[in-house]
Protein backbone atom coordinates (compact mmCIF):
# COMPACT_ATOMS: atom_id res chain seq x y z
CA UNK A 1 0.00 0.00 0.00
CA UNK A 2 2.99 2.31 0.01
CA UNK A 3 2.27 3.21 -3.65
CA UNK A 4 -1.20 4.42 -3.58
CA UNK A 5 -2.23 5.80 -7.13
CA UNK A 6 -2.42 9.28 -7.71
CA UNK A 7 -5.71 9.46 -8.98
CA UNK A 8 -6.97 7.44 -6.13
CA UNK A 9 -5.37 10.47 -3.44
CA UNK A 10 -6.84 13.24 -5.61
CA UNK A 11 -10.23 11.39 -5.71
CA UNK A 12 -10.28 9.85 -2.22
CA UNK A 13 -9.81 14.08 -1.12
CA UNK A 14 -12.32 15.55 -2.84
CA UNK A 15 -14.85 13.12 -1.84
CA UNK A 16 -13.54 13.26 1.95
CA UNK A 17 -14.04 16.43 1.47
CA UNK A 18 -17.58 16.79 0.66
CA UNK A 19 -18.60 14.18 2.79
CA UNK A 20 -17.12 15.91 5.69
CA UNK A 21 -19.04 19.37 4.75
CA UNK A 22 -22.29 17.42 4.07
CA UNK A 23 -21.66 16.01 7.79
CA UNK A 24 -20.87 19.63 8.64
CA UNK A 25 -24.03 20.91 7.40
CA UNK A 26 -25.95 19.25 9.97
CA UNK A 27 -24.70 21.22 12.79
CA UNK A 28 -23.77 24.11 11.04
CA UNK A 29 -23.61 26.18 8.28
CA UNK A 30 -22.48 30.40 7.94
CA UNK A 31 -26.08 30.98 7.18
CA UNK A 32 -29.69 29.76 7.93
CA UNK A 33 -30.35 28.19 4.39
CA UNK A 34 -34.05 29.83 4.88
CA UNK A 35 -33.49 32.67 5.96
CA UNK A 36 -34.61 35.45 2.95
CA UNK A 37 -32.83 38.69 3.38
CA UNK A 38 -33.95 40.94 0.44
CA UNK A 39 -31.86 44.05 1.19
CA UNK A 40 -28.84 41.75 1.09
CA UNK A 41 -29.90 40.20 -2.57
CA UNK A 42 -27.21 39.47 -5.12
CA UNK A 43 -24.29 40.20 -3.11
CA UNK A 44 -21.36 39.05 -4.80
CA UNK A 45 -18.97 36.64 -3.51
CA UNK A 46 -16.89 38.06 -0.72
CA UNK A 47 -15.93 38.10 2.76
CA UNK A 48 -19.23 38.22 4.07
CA UNK A 49 -20.93 35.56 1.81
CA UNK A 50 -18.21 33.30 0.39
CA UNK A 51 -20.34 32.64 -2.38
CA UNK A 52 -22.40 35.55 -2.72
CA UNK A 53 -26.49 35.50 -2.60
CA UNK A 54 -29.16 34.71 -4.51
CA UNK A 55 -32.12 37.10 -5.61
CA UNK A 56 -33.77 36.14 -1.86
CA UNK A 57 -30.56 37.21 -0.24
CA UNK A 58 -29.76 33.96 0.94
CA UNK A 59 -26.02 32.75 1.22
CA UNK A 60 -25.25 30.51 -1.57
CA UNK A 61 -22.75 29.03 0.30
CA UNK A 62 -25.04 27.11 2.97
CA UNK A 63 -27.22 26.22 0.27
CA UNK A 64 -24.33 24.61 -1.36
CA UNK A 65 -23.38 23.21 1.69
CA UNK A 66 -26.89 21.17 2.50
CA UNK A 67 -27.29 21.15 -1.43
CA UNK A 68 -24.08 19.09 -1.03
CA UNK A 69 -25.38 16.56 2.01
CA UNK A 70 -28.75 16.14 -0.33
CA UNK A 71 -26.83 14.80 -2.95
CA UNK A 72 -24.91 12.74 -1.40
CA UNK A 73 -27.86 11.47 0.69
CA UNK A 74 -29.96 10.79 -2.23
CA UNK A 75 -27.45 8.83 -4.23
CA UNK A 76 -26.06 6.81 -1.72
CA UNK A 77 -29.47 5.54 -0.66
CA UNK A 78 -29.94 5.41 -4.84
CA UNK A 79 -26.87 3.55 -5.30
CA UNK A 80 -27.45 1.22 -1.98
CA UNK A 81 -30.87 0.40 -3.26
CA UNK A 82 -29.03 -0.99 -6.42
CA UNK A 83 -26.37 -3.10 -4.59
CA UNK A 84 -28.92 -4.33 -2.09
CA UNK A 85 -31.16 -5.87 -5.14
CA UNK A 86 -29.33 -6.12 -8.00
CA UNK A 87 -25.92 -8.06 -6.37
CA UNK A 88 -28.43 -11.26 -4.86
CA UNK A 89 -29.93 -11.07 -8.24
CA UNK A 90 -26.82 -11.37 -10.61
CA UNK A 91 -25.49 -14.16 -7.89
CA UNK A 92 -29.03 -16.23 -8.22
CA UNK A 93 -28.87 -15.80 -12.10
CA UNK A 94 -25.28 -17.29 -11.79
CA UNK A 95 -25.91 -19.67 -9.18
CA UNK A 96 -28.89 -20.64 -11.28
CA UNK A 97 -27.20 -21.04 -14.65
CA UNK A 98 -24.00 -22.73 -13.46
CA UNK A 99 -26.63 -25.48 -11.60
CA UNK A 100 -28.68 -25.97 -14.67
CA UNK A 101 -31.24 -23.64 -14.28
CA UNK A 102 -30.85 -21.37 -17.21
CA UNK A 103 -33.97 -20.67 -17.70
CA UNK A 104 -34.07 -18.36 -14.50
CA UNK A 105 -30.74 -16.48 -15.55
CA UNK A 106 -32.23 -15.83 -18.66
CA UNK A 107 -35.40 -14.51 -17.34
CA UNK A 108 -33.29 -12.12 -15.08
CA UNK A 109 -31.24 -11.52 -17.86
CA UNK A 110 -33.74 -10.14 -20.22
CA UNK A 111 -35.45 -8.09 -17.56
CA UNK A 112 -32.41 -6.65 -16.80
CA UNK A 113 -31.87 -5.82 -20.22
CA UNK A 114 -35.56 -4.63 -20.65
CA UNK A 115 -34.51 -2.00 -17.74
CA UNK A 116 -31.34 -0.74 -19.86
CA UNK A 117 -34.10 -0.39 -23.18
CA UNK A 118 -36.01 2.74 -20.96
CA UNK A 119 -34.17 5.81 -21.47
CA UNK A 120 -33.15 6.52 -17.90
CA UNK A 121 -33.59 10.31 -17.52
CA UNK A 122 -36.98 10.18 -19.21
CA UNK A 123 -38.65 7.20 -17.03
CA UNK A 124 -36.79 8.96 -13.73
CA UNK A 125 -39.01 12.08 -14.95
CA UNK A 126 -41.86 10.34 -15.32
CA UNK A 127 -41.83 8.24 -12.66
CA UNK A 128 -41.21 11.54 -10.36
CA UNK A 129 -43.99 13.19 -12.34
CA UNK A 130 -46.71 10.44 -12.09
CA UNK A 131 -45.96 9.77 -8.52
CA UNK A 132 -45.28 13.44 -7.46
CA UNK A 133 -41.96 15.13 -7.37
CA UNK A 134 -39.73 14.82 -4.05
CA UNK A 135 -36.12 13.54 -2.80
CA UNK A 136 -37.70 9.73 -1.67
CA UNK A 137 -38.96 9.32 -5.88
CA UNK A 138 -35.91 10.56 -7.55
CA UNK A 139 -34.35 7.85 -5.16
CA UNK A 140 -36.34 5.11 -6.16
CA UNK A 141 -36.16 6.31 -10.18
CA UNK A 142 -32.57 6.45 -10.00
CA UNK A 143 -32.17 3.63 -7.63
CA UNK A 144 -34.03 1.30 -9.87
CA UNK A 145 -31.71 2.05 -13.05
CA UNK A 146 -29.09 1.00 -10.22
CA UNK A 147 -30.57 -2.48 -9.91
CA UNK A 148 -29.59 -4.07 -13.61
CA UNK A 149 -26.06 -2.22 -13.63
CA UNK A 150 -25.17 -4.25 -10.17
CA UNK A 151 -26.80 -7.30 -11.19
CA UNK A 152 -25.22 -8.23 -14.38
CA UNK A 153 -21.66 -6.78 -13.13
CA UNK A 154 -22.59 -9.31 -10.29
CA UNK A 155 -23.69 -12.25 -12.57
CA UNK A 156 -20.60 -11.65 -15.12
CA UNK A 157 -18.10 -12.00 -12.16
CA UNK A 158 -19.82 -14.48 -10.56
CA UNK A 159 -19.78 -16.87 -13.43
CA UNK A 160 -16.11 -16.70 -13.92
CA UNK A 161 -15.60 -17.37 -10.29
CA UNK A 162 -17.98 -20.33 -10.56
CA UNK A 163 -15.68 -22.55 -12.63
CA UNK A 164 -12.92 -22.02 -10.19
CA UNK A 165 -11.44 -25.11 -8.44
CA UNK A 166 -12.18 -23.91 -4.63
CA UNK A 167 -15.72 -23.47 -6.01
CA UNK A 168 -15.90 -27.49 -6.72
CA UNK A 169 -14.11 -28.10 -3.59
CA UNK A 170 -17.11 -26.17 -1.53
CA UNK A 171 -19.41 -28.12 -3.57
CA UNK A 172 -17.90 -31.66 -2.73
CA UNK A 173 -17.93 -30.73 0.82
CA UNK A 174 -22.09 -30.51 0.71
CA UNK A 175 -22.67 -26.26 0.48
CA UNK A 176 -25.57 -25.70 -1.28
CA UNK A 177 -25.87 -22.84 -4.36
CA UNK A 178 -26.86 -20.37 -1.55
CA UNK A 179 -24.24 -20.14 0.73
CA UNK A 180 -21.39 -20.94 -2.32
CA UNK A 181 -22.63 -17.94 -3.63
CA UNK A 182 -22.46 -15.77 -0.25
CA UNK A 183 -19.49 -17.14 1.79
CA UNK A 184 -16.86 -17.97 -1.67
CA UNK A 185 -17.96 -16.18 -4.87
CA UNK A 186 -19.32 -12.96 -3.32
CA UNK A 187 -16.22 -12.04 -1.55
CA UNK A 188 -14.19 -12.49 -4.98
CA UNK A 189 -15.97 -10.20 -6.26
CA UNK A 190 -16.51 -7.65 -3.73
CA UNK A 191 -13.78 -5.39 -5.62
CA UNK A 192 -15.46 -4.84 -8.80
CA UNK A 193 -18.59 -4.18 -7.19
CA UNK A 194 -16.70 -1.59 -4.67
CA UNK A 195 -15.18 0.04 -8.07
CA UNK A 196 -18.46 0.01 -9.90
CA UNK A 197 -20.29 1.43 -6.49
CA UNK A 198 -18.11 4.60 -6.50
CA UNK A 199 -18.98 4.86 -10.54
CA UNK A 200 -22.66 4.51 -9.69
CA UNK A 201 -22.03 7.30 -7.01
CA UNK A 202 -20.96 9.91 -9.37
CA UNK A 203 -23.59 8.82 -12.19
CA UNK A 204 -26.39 9.35 -9.45
CA UNK A 205 -25.25 12.59 -8.42
CA UNK A 206 -25.68 14.25 -11.80
CA UNK A 207 -29.03 12.53 -12.45
CA UNK A 208 -30.08 14.21 -8.57
CA UNK A 209 -29.05 17.54 -10.27
CA UNK A 210 -30.65 16.74 -13.32
CA UNK A 211 -33.81 15.50 -11.36
CA UNK A 212 -33.92 18.60 -9.16
CA UNK A 213 -33.04 20.82 -11.86
CA UNK A 214 -36.51 20.18 -13.69
CA UNK A 215 -37.87 20.42 -10.31
CA UNK A 216 -38.53 16.75 -9.64
CA UNK A 217 -35.74 16.48 -7.19
CA UNK A 218 -35.64 17.45 -3.67
CA UNK A 219 -38.43 20.31 -3.12
CA UNK A 220 -38.09 23.84 -1.47
CA UNK A 221 -37.40 25.64 0.91
CA UNK A 222 -34.88 22.37 1.03
CA UNK A 223 -32.07 23.51 -1.15
CA UNK A 224 -30.48 21.42 -3.78
CA UNK A 225 -27.89 22.10 -6.53
CA UNK A 226 -29.72 21.22 -9.41
CA UNK A 227 -33.00 23.52 -8.66
CA UNK A 228 -29.89 26.19 -7.51
CA UNK A 229 -28.75 26.16 -11.27
CA UNK A 230 -32.24 26.56 -12.55
CA UNK A 231 -32.45 29.43 -10.87
CA UNK A 232 -29.48 30.49 -11.65
CA UNK A 233 -30.49 29.80 -15.23
CA UNK A 234 -32.49 33.61 -15.63
CA UNK A 235 -30.15 35.71 -13.64
CA UNK A 236 -26.08 34.32 -14.94
CA UNK A 237 -26.41 37.41 -17.22
CA UNK A 238 -25.80 39.52 -14.12
CA UNK A 239 -25.50 37.34 -11.33
CA UNK A 240 -23.10 34.41 -12.99
CA UNK A 241 -21.65 33.37 -9.64
CA UNK A 242 -25.35 31.84 -8.93
CA UNK A 243 -24.51 29.17 -11.57
CA UNK A 244 -20.32 29.09 -11.06
CA UNK A 245 -21.06 27.70 -7.65
CA UNK A 246 -23.49 24.92 -7.54
CA UNK A 247 -22.25 23.76 -10.92
CA UNK A 248 -18.88 23.77 -9.78
CA UNK A 249 -19.11 21.63 -6.41
CA UNK A 250 -21.25 19.27 -8.70
CA UNK A 251 -18.30 18.43 -11.08
CA UNK A 252 -15.70 18.29 -8.23
CA UNK A 253 -17.80 15.34 -6.27
CA UNK A 254 -18.31 13.66 -9.88
CA UNK A 255 -14.82 13.78 -10.12
CA UNK A 256 -13.76 12.82 -7.25
CA UNK A 257 -15.29 9.98 -6.96
CA UNK A 258 -14.38 9.13 -10.40
CA UNK A 259 -10.72 9.23 -9.88
CA UNK A 260 -11.32 7.68 -6.45
CA UNK A 261 -13.20 4.99 -8.82
CA UNK A 262 -10.07 4.81 -11.28
CA UNK A 263 -7.73 4.55 -8.40
CA UNK A 264 -9.45 2.11 -6.56
CA UNK A 265 -9.57 -0.41 -9.94
CA UNK A 266 -5.63 0.28 -10.57
CA UNK A 267 -5.54 -1.15 -6.58
CA UNK A 268 -7.72 -3.46 -6.54
CA UNK A 269 -7.47 -5.02 -10.26
CA UNK A 270 -4.42 -7.05 -10.10
CA UNK A 271 -4.93 -8.25 -14.34
CA UNK A 272 -4.48 -4.35 -14.92
CA UNK A 273 -1.69 -4.27 -12.87
CA UNK A 274 0.29 -7.10 -14.84
CA UNK A 275 -0.62 -5.74 -17.60
CA UNK A 276 0.92 -2.31 -16.90
CA UNK A 277 3.56 -4.12 -15.51
CA UNK A 278 4.23 -6.09 -19.41
CA UNK A 279 3.75 -2.66 -21.26
CA UNK A 280 7.08 -1.36 -19.38
CA UNK A 281 9.18 -4.58 -20.21
CA UNK A 282 7.40 -4.51 -23.51
CA UNK B 1 -26.55 -15.88 -38.61
CA UNK B 2 -30.31 -16.20 -40.35
CA UNK B 3 -30.91 -17.97 -36.91
CA UNK B 4 -28.91 -15.28 -34.67
CA UNK B 5 -31.18 -12.26 -36.51
CA UNK B 6 -34.07 -14.13 -36.20
CA UNK B 7 -33.60 -15.17 -32.09
CA UNK B 8 -32.43 -11.05 -31.79
CA UNK B 9 -35.82 -9.89 -33.74
CA UNK B 10 -37.71 -12.50 -31.41
CA UNK B 11 -36.03 -10.79 -28.06
CA UNK B 12 -36.90 -7.11 -29.52
CA UNK B 13 -40.26 -7.69 -30.14
CA UNK B 14 -40.79 -9.34 -26.57
CA UNK B 15 -38.95 -6.23 -25.28
CA UNK B 16 -41.13 -3.76 -26.91
CA UNK B 17 -44.16 -5.74 -25.98
CA UNK B 18 -43.03 -5.46 -21.87
CA UNK B 19 -42.02 -2.17 -22.38
CA UNK B 20 -45.86 -1.19 -23.73
CA UNK B 21 -47.50 -2.79 -20.74
CA UNK B 22 -44.99 -1.12 -17.87
CA UNK B 23 -45.08 1.99 -19.37
CA UNK B 24 -49.62 1.11 -20.00
CA UNK B 25 -49.13 0.37 -16.14
CA UNK B 26 -47.07 3.32 -14.70
CA UNK B 27 -49.17 5.95 -16.54
CA UNK B 28 -53.11 4.90 -17.20
CA UNK B 29 -53.36 2.46 -13.92
CA UNK B 30 -51.21 3.34 -11.68
CA UNK B 31 -52.63 7.07 -11.07
CA UNK B 32 -55.99 5.71 -10.35
CA UNK B 33 -57.74 7.62 -12.43
CA UNK B 34 -55.94 9.18 -15.47
CA UNK B 35 -58.73 11.54 -16.12
CA UNK B 36 -58.90 13.21 -12.84
CA UNK B 37 -55.34 13.34 -13.24
CA UNK B 38 -55.35 14.95 -16.32
CA UNK B 39 -57.52 17.58 -15.33
CA UNK B 40 -55.40 18.30 -12.12
CA UNK B 41 -56.95 19.71 -9.04
CA UNK B 42 -58.65 22.69 -10.87
CA UNK B 43 -60.61 20.40 -13.15
CA UNK B 44 -64.76 20.52 -12.65
CA UNK B 45 -65.99 16.92 -12.62
CA UNK B 46 -68.03 17.27 -15.72
CA UNK B 47 -64.86 18.16 -18.13
CA UNK B 48 -63.47 15.08 -16.27
CA UNK B 49 -66.32 12.67 -17.35
CA UNK B 50 -66.47 14.14 -20.51
CA UNK B 51 -62.26 13.11 -21.14
CA UNK B 52 -62.88 9.83 -19.23
CA UNK B 53 -65.08 8.92 -22.50
CA UNK B 54 -62.89 10.59 -24.69
CA UNK B 55 -60.16 8.62 -23.63
CA UNK B 56 -62.46 5.62 -23.21
CA UNK B 57 -61.69 4.86 -20.11
CA UNK B 58 -65.18 3.94 -18.91
CA UNK B 59 -63.96 0.66 -21.09
CA UNK B 60 -61.38 -2.19 -19.12
CA UNK B 61 -57.74 -1.52 -19.16
CA UNK B 62 -57.41 -4.88 -20.99
CA UNK B 63 -59.28 -3.31 -23.62
CA UNK B 64 -57.96 -0.14 -23.74
CA UNK B 65 -54.11 -1.59 -23.67
CA UNK B 66 -55.00 -3.43 -27.05
CA UNK B 67 -56.48 -0.31 -28.52
CA UNK B 68 -53.67 1.69 -27.76
CA UNK B 69 -50.97 -0.51 -29.15
CA UNK B 70 -53.34 -1.55 -32.31
CA UNK B 71 -54.04 2.09 -32.71
CA UNK B 72 -49.69 2.99 -32.81
CA UNK B 73 -49.08 -0.23 -35.05
CA UNK B 74 -51.59 1.48 -37.57
CA UNK B 75 -49.99 4.84 -37.02
CA UNK B 76 -52.27 6.05 -35.00
CA UNK B 77 -51.32 7.83 -31.44
CA UNK B 78 -54.61 9.59 -30.55
CA UNK B 79 -55.29 13.11 -30.19
CA UNK B 80 -53.08 15.47 -28.03
CA UNK B 81 -55.21 16.80 -24.63
CA UNK B 82 -53.60 19.77 -24.66
CA UNK B 83 -52.37 20.26 -28.68
CA UNK B 84 -55.87 19.06 -29.73
CA UNK B 85 -53.83 17.65 -32.43
CA UNK B 86 -52.65 14.67 -33.60
CA UNK B 87 -49.56 12.44 -31.60
CA UNK B 88 -47.76 11.23 -34.55
CA UNK B 89 -47.89 14.85 -36.16
CA UNK B 90 -46.60 16.38 -32.95
CA UNK B 91 -43.70 13.66 -32.67
CA UNK B 92 -43.50 14.35 -36.65
CA UNK B 93 -42.38 17.90 -36.14
CA UNK B 94 -40.48 17.66 -32.99
CA UNK B 95 -38.35 14.56 -34.63
CA UNK B 96 -37.31 17.01 -37.36
CA UNK B 97 -35.44 18.78 -34.25
CA UNK B 98 -34.73 15.62 -31.77
CA UNK B 99 -33.27 13.56 -34.66
CA UNK B 100 -30.95 16.10 -36.34
CA UNK B 101 -29.15 17.68 -33.12
CA UNK B 102 -28.99 14.29 -31.68
CA UNK B 103 -26.90 12.79 -35.00
CA UNK B 104 -24.78 16.71 -35.08
CA UNK B 105 -23.58 15.98 -31.36
CA UNK B 106 -22.43 12.61 -32.03
CA UNK B 107 -20.63 13.84 -35.32
CA UNK B 108 -19.23 16.44 -32.64
CA UNK B 109 -18.50 13.89 -30.40
CA UNK B 110 -16.74 11.08 -33.16
CA UNK B 111 -14.48 13.57 -34.74
CA UNK B 112 -13.22 14.78 -30.93
CA UNK B 113 -13.23 11.72 -29.13
CA UNK B 114 -11.51 9.29 -32.06
CA UNK B 115 -8.37 11.25 -32.24
CA UNK B 116 -7.99 12.17 -28.83
CA UNK B 117 -8.81 8.52 -28.17
CA UNK B 118 -6.00 7.78 -30.29
CA UNK B 119 -3.72 10.32 -29.94
CA UNK B 120 -3.65 9.63 -25.82
CA UNK B 121 -2.95 5.98 -26.96
CA UNK B 122 0.04 6.50 -29.15
CA UNK B 123 1.60 8.82 -26.73
CA UNK B 124 0.81 6.52 -23.76
CA UNK B 125 2.19 7.99 -20.90
CA UNK B 126 3.47 11.40 -22.14
CA UNK B 127 2.69 14.58 -20.73
CA UNK B 128 -0.03 15.05 -24.33
CA UNK B 129 -1.46 11.84 -23.15
CA UNK B 130 -2.01 12.61 -19.27
CA UNK B 131 -3.20 16.40 -19.70
CA UNK B 132 -5.77 14.59 -22.63
CA UNK B 133 -7.22 12.01 -20.22
CA UNK B 134 -7.24 14.99 -17.60
CA UNK B 135 -9.44 16.86 -19.14
CA UNK B 136 -11.07 13.58 -20.11
CA UNK B 137 -11.66 12.94 -16.88
CA UNK B 138 -13.07 16.58 -15.97
CA UNK B 139 -15.30 16.60 -19.32
CA UNK B 140 -17.00 13.22 -17.87
CA UNK B 141 -17.92 14.82 -14.67
CA UNK B 142 -19.61 17.93 -16.19
CA UNK B 143 -23.30 17.69 -16.20
CA UNK B 144 -24.02 18.67 -20.12
CA UNK B 145 -26.92 21.23 -18.60
CA UNK B 146 -24.78 23.50 -16.31
CA UNK B 147 -22.28 22.98 -19.90
CA UNK B 148 -24.98 24.70 -21.55
CA UNK B 149 -25.55 27.26 -19.22
CA UNK B 150 -21.61 28.31 -19.28
CA UNK B 151 -21.79 27.76 -23.19
CA UNK B 152 -24.83 30.24 -23.43
CA UNK B 153 -23.01 32.71 -20.86
CA UNK B 154 -19.81 32.63 -23.29
CA UNK B 155 -21.28 33.03 -26.66
CA UNK B 156 -24.43 34.36 -26.68
CA UNK B 157 -23.34 37.61 -24.29
CA UNK B 158 -19.70 37.63 -23.93
CA UNK B 159 -19.21 37.17 -27.55
CA UNK B 160 -22.20 37.56 -29.31
CA UNK B 161 -21.32 34.76 -31.81
CA UNK B 162 -24.66 32.61 -31.81
CA UNK B 163 -28.49 33.70 -31.10
CA UNK B 164 -28.82 32.02 -27.47
CA UNK B 165 -32.01 30.12 -27.69
CA UNK B 166 -34.83 29.47 -30.18
CA UNK B 167 -35.17 27.29 -33.30
CA UNK B 168 -35.87 29.20 -36.48
CA UNK B 169 -37.82 25.77 -38.21
CA UNK B 170 -36.17 24.29 -41.47
CA UNK B 171 -38.16 26.47 -43.73
CA UNK B 172 -36.06 29.48 -42.84
CA UNK B 173 -33.17 27.06 -44.64
CA UNK B 174 -30.52 24.56 -43.58
CA UNK B 175 -27.67 26.95 -42.20
CA UNK B 176 -29.80 28.85 -39.92
CA UNK B 177 -31.02 25.89 -38.25
CA UNK B 178 -27.59 24.57 -37.65
CA UNK B 179 -26.85 28.13 -36.57
CA UNK B 180 -29.48 27.23 -34.40
CA UNK B 181 -28.35 23.78 -33.00
CA UNK B 182 -24.87 24.05 -32.67
CA UNK B 183 -24.30 25.37 -28.83
CA UNK B 184 -26.92 23.00 -27.88
CA UNK B 185 -25.29 20.40 -29.90
CA UNK B 186 -21.94 20.94 -28.37
CA UNK B 187 -23.04 21.14 -24.94
CA UNK B 188 -24.42 17.93 -25.83
CA UNK B 189 -21.77 16.59 -27.40
CA UNK B 190 -18.52 17.40 -25.16
CA UNK B 191 -19.41 15.23 -22.09
CA UNK B 192 -20.08 12.00 -24.43
CA UNK B 193 -16.85 13.06 -26.41
CA UNK B 194 -15.06 12.79 -22.90
CA UNK B 195 -16.31 9.52 -22.05
CA UNK B 196 -15.90 8.53 -25.60
CA UNK B 197 -12.14 9.33 -26.05
CA UNK B 198 -11.20 7.11 -22.88
CA UNK B 199 -12.97 4.12 -24.67
CA UNK B 200 -11.37 4.77 -27.77
CA UNK B 201 -7.86 4.96 -25.64
CA UNK B 202 -8.05 1.93 -23.65
CA UNK B 203 -9.45 0.16 -27.30
CA UNK B 204 -7.19 1.22 -29.10
CA UNK B 205 -4.07 0.16 -26.20
CA UNK B 206 -5.63 -3.35 -25.94
CA UNK B 207 -5.86 -3.31 -29.91
CA UNK B 208 -2.21 -2.62 -30.21
CA UNK B 209 -1.49 -5.51 -27.89
CA UNK B 210 -2.77 -8.28 -30.27
CA UNK B 211 -0.54 -10.70 -32.14
CA UNK B 212 -1.45 -9.13 -35.59
CA UNK B 213 -0.24 -5.80 -35.05
CA UNK B 214 2.84 -7.73 -34.27
CA UNK B 215 2.81 -9.31 -37.21
CA UNK B 216 2.23 -6.09 -39.38
CA UNK B 217 5.09 -4.86 -37.76
CA UNK B 218 7.10 -7.85 -38.25
CA UNK B 219 6.41 -7.17 -41.96
CA UNK B 220 7.75 -3.84 -41.63
CA UNK B 221 5.18 -1.45 -40.88
CA UNK B 222 5.89 1.45 -38.84
CA UNK B 223 3.40 1.41 -34.99
CA UNK B 224 1.70 4.52 -37.07
CA UNK B 225 1.36 2.11 -40.34
CA UNK B 226 0.19 -1.34 -38.22
CA UNK B 227 -2.33 1.15 -35.98
CA UNK B 228 -4.01 2.98 -39.19
CA UNK B 229 -4.12 -0.41 -41.09
CA UNK B 230 -5.15 -3.00 -39.14
CA UNK B 231 -5.60 -1.93 -35.29
CA UNK B 232 -8.15 1.15 -36.13
CA UNK B 233 -11.23 -0.95 -37.56
CA UNK B 234 -10.83 -3.25 -34.67
CA UNK B 235 -10.34 -0.51 -32.29
CA UNK B 236 -13.30 0.77 -33.65
CA UNK B 237 -15.75 -2.29 -31.61
CA UNK B 238 -16.00 -1.45 -28.38
CA UNK B 239 -16.60 2.36 -29.58
CA UNK B 240 -19.56 1.39 -32.01
CA UNK B 241 -21.26 0.31 -28.69
CA UNK B 242 -20.87 3.43 -26.79
CA UNK B 243 -21.94 5.29 -29.71
CA UNK B 244 -25.30 3.35 -30.28
CA UNK B 245 -25.75 3.56 -26.29
CA UNK B 246 -24.90 7.39 -26.34
CA UNK B 247 -27.26 7.61 -29.78
CA UNK B 248 -30.02 6.92 -27.50
CA UNK B 249 -28.93 8.96 -24.44
CA UNK B 250 -28.79 11.58 -26.19
CA UNK B 251 -32.64 11.33 -28.10
CA UNK B 252 -33.94 11.10 -24.29
CA UNK B 253 -31.01 12.91 -22.62
CA UNK B 254 -32.19 16.19 -24.95
CA UNK B 255 -35.22 17.01 -22.59
CA UNK B 256 -32.96 19.21 -20.07
CA UNK B 257 -30.83 20.90 -22.83
CA UNK B 258 -34.11 21.56 -25.42
CA UNK B 259 -35.22 22.92 -22.33
CA UNK B 260 -32.46 25.24 -21.93
CA UNK B 261 -32.20 26.30 -25.60
CA UNK B 262 -36.33 26.24 -26.26
CA UNK B 263 -35.46 23.96 -29.26
CA UNK B 264 -38.84 22.55 -30.33
CA UNK B 265 -37.55 18.53 -29.86
CA UNK B 266 -39.02 15.37 -28.53
CA UNK B 267 -37.46 15.74 -25.20
CA UNK B 268 -38.95 19.37 -24.54
CA UNK B 269 -42.57 18.24 -25.95
CA UNK B 270 -42.65 15.25 -23.38
CA UNK B 271 -41.50 17.32 -20.47
CA UNK B 272 -43.74 19.75 -21.29
CA UNK B 273 -46.43 17.22 -20.93
CA UNK B 274 -45.54 15.38 -18.82
CA UNK B 275 -45.92 18.76 -16.56
CA UNK B 276 -49.23 19.46 -18.57
CA UNK B 277 -50.17 16.05 -17.76
CA UNK B 278 -51.17 15.44 -21.47
CA UNK B 279 -50.87 11.32 -20.64
CA UNK B 280 -51.62 10.63 -24.25
CA UNK B 281 -48.52 12.30 -25.62
CA UNK B 282 -46.18 10.85 -22.72
CA UNK B 283 -47.34 7.56 -23.33
CA UNK B 284 -46.73 7.68 -26.80
CA UNK B 285 -43.30 9.41 -26.95
CA UNK B 286 -41.52 7.12 -24.11
CA UNK B 287 -43.02 3.78 -25.97
CA UNK B 288 -41.36 5.21 -29.59
CA UNK B 289 -38.00 6.32 -27.20
CA UNK B 290 -37.65 2.91 -26.29
CA UNK B 291 -37.84 1.27 -29.71
CA UNK B 292 -35.75 3.72 -30.92
CA UNK B 293 -32.98 2.68 -28.06
CA UNK B 294 -34.10 -1.31 -29.10
CA UNK B 295 -33.58 -0.87 -32.47
CA UNK B 296 -30.38 1.04 -32.31
CA UNK B 297 -29.18 -1.67 -29.58
CA UNK B 298 -30.21 -4.21 -32.19
CA UNK B 299 -28.01 -2.15 -35.17
CA UNK B 300 -25.13 -2.00 -33.35
CA UNK B 301 -25.10 -5.64 -32.92
CA UNK B 302 -26.00 -6.86 -36.64
CA UNK B 303 -22.83 -4.61 -37.57
CA UNK B 304 -20.93 -6.13 -34.88
CA UNK B 305 -21.26 -9.60 -36.49
CA UNK B 306 -20.82 -8.43 -39.67
CA UNK B 307 -17.92 -6.55 -38.95
CA UNK B 308 -16.17 -9.48 -37.07
CA UNK B 309 -16.05 -12.78 -38.47
CA UNK B 310 -15.41 -14.22 -35.34
CA UNK B 311 -18.79 -13.29 -34.01
CA UNK B 312 -20.74 -14.52 -37.03
CA UNK B 313 -19.48 -17.96 -36.16
CA UNK B 314 -20.96 -17.53 -32.79
CA UNK B 315 -24.20 -16.78 -34.00
CA UNK B 316 -24.76 -19.72 -36.50
CA UNK B 317 -23.75 -22.03 -33.44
Amino acid sequence: MKHLPLSFIVGGILTLTFTLVAILSFIWTPYDVEAINIAGKFAMPGLDHLMGTDHFGRDIFSMVMVGTRNAIAVSLVAVGIGMILGVPLGLWAAGSRMNGGSLIDEILMRGNDLVFAFPSLLMAIMITAVFGPGAINAIIAIGIFNIPVFARMTRGGALSIWTRDYIMAARVAGKGNMRISYEHILPNILNILIVQATIQFSIAIIAEASLSYVGLGTQPPNPSLGRMLNEAQTMIFFAPWLAYFPGGVIVAMVLGLNLMGDGLRDMLDPKLKKRKASDVTA
Amino acid sequence: MAHYILKRLLSLVITLLVATIIIFLIIEVVPGDPAAYMMGLSGSSEAADALRIELGLDKGALERYFSWVGGMLSGDFGISYTYRVPVSQLIGERTLVSVPLTVYALILSTLIAVPVGVISASRRGSIVDTSLMGMAQVGVAIPNFWFAILMVLVFSTSLGWFSAVGFPGWDAGFWPCIKALTIPAVSLALPQAAILARVMRSSVLEVMQEDYIRTARAKGLSRRQALIRHGLRNAMIPVLTILGLQFSFLLAGGIIIESIFSLPGLGRLVFQSIAQRDLIVVKSIVTLLVLAVVLITFLVDLIYVLVDPRLREEGRG
